[in-house]
């Protein structure tokens, strides 16, 4: 029961923060707390094959399938937990309680009987006990989950494929377009200027100097930008001024005025 | 070993799995409630068959799992398709129906 006891208020709390986490794979990396922690209680429970199949299947596969899919599908608004509908949270969070507490309230007045213990199913040991059974009374339920893991399969790759509708693009075609786009917009046909003309820490998120001292834009990735983690050059040179002690009369790009 | 406590967190994780999926707007992470209750219950299952001595509960919660991850594949699945169509991960979004 120690393990219960510890691993209880860890999983309640990491299933809560489920609730209340901001970023989606904040929520992730809480359920990979949960499962470990319910894969741990299956070991006490004297379920050693479940303890392997949820760490493998759970944890393994599917909350990477689920991290994943979140990298694919990135950050958007729908993270935020600011509620669309007036009242919705409060009358979900009503809900819940009353579901909660009916099935507590439920369980507590329920006599469960002496507990047996798995002692004398496990005799020969859990996993030849378990193969018995599911290879005898559950066979064909087994063989049916067959069916169901080939339909998913076959039904993921029929929802994921994307079929190709305009011919792919040919390199003189790209160059082409990059020449007309140069003579419509002023577009720069060549490849962006590499970040970091300053590489003191990391580079990527410092941006090329222009000949006139601004900023180059496009050296810098719009991710990096838009998160605001990108240093400007006049703040490297106030570092250098703070490192050295010096006053920083010296002519250079980095103090020319006018950073993006 | 009382074989209550565990049932009782049962009960505690799915409660709070249910309002997750109400309350949470991301679909992945609705996902991720539905897969926290499928969790709580195979602990249910875990402890009775703890509690009455024949391994049923097991197999039942390893049913339970292999059911969850077919599960998974093909909801997330359909999740990348709507994220690929709109642009938008929100379950709110996804209301074409009601007009």
């Amino acid at each position: 029961m120690t393990a219960f006891w510890i691993l209880a208020p860890v999983m309640v709390l990491a299933a809560l923060g489920l609730l209340f986490a901001r970023k989606a794979v904040h929520a992730a990396m809480l359920l990979a707390v949960v499962m470990i922690s319910l894969a741990i209680l299956y070991a006490a429970l004297d379920a050693p094959f479940l303890f392997a199949v949820q760490i493998i299947v759970y944890t393994g596969a599917i909350l990477m399938l689920f991290l994943f899919v979140l990298m694919l599908v990135g950050v958007d608004a729908s993270d935020s937990i600011v509620e669309t509908i007036r009242g919705h949270r409060f009358a979900s969070i009503l809900v819940g309680l009353t579901f909660g507490a009916t099935l507590v309230l439920g369980v507590a007045q329920a006599s469960f009987g002496t507990v047996i213990g798995l002692d004398d199913a496990n005799e020969g040991g859990n996993v030849p006990a378990i193969a018995e059974v599911l290879f005898t009374r559950y066979v064909f339920a087994f063989e049916i989950t067959s069916v169901l893991l080939i339909t998913a399969a076959l039904g993921a790759m029929v929802l994921a494929h994307r079929e190709r509708l305009t011919p792919k693009p040919t390199q003189a075609a790209l160059a082409a377009q990059r020449m007309r786009d140069y003579a419509a917009t002023g577009l720069h046909p060549g490849p962006l200027p590499p970040p970091g003309v300053f590489a003191r820490h990391n580079a990527v998120d410092t941006p090329a100097l222009l000949p006139d001292g601004t900023a180059a834009e496009g050296s810098i990735s719009r991710v990096l930008a838009a998160r605001g983690t990108v240093k400007s050059a006049p703040e490297l040179a106030e570092d250098i001024k703070a490192l050295t002690g010096e006053d920083s009369t010296t002519e250079g790009p980095a103090h020319t005025e006018g950073q993006s | 070993m009382n074989v209550e406590p565990f049932i009782v967190l049962s009960a505690i994780l799915f409660t709070i799995g249910c309002v997750g999926v109400l309350t949470r707007r991301n679909a992945i992470v609705v996902f991720m409630c539905v897969e926290l209750m499928l969790n709580a219950s195979n602990l249910a299952l875990v402890s009775f068959s703890h509690a009455n001595g024949n391994l049923e509960g097991q197999i039942a919660a390893f049913f339970v799992m292999v059911v969850a991850a077919a599960e998974v594949v093909v909801g997330l699945a359909i999740i990348m398709t709507i994220f690929r169509t709109r642009r938008s991960a929100s379950v709110d979004d996804a209301s074409l129906l009601k007009y």
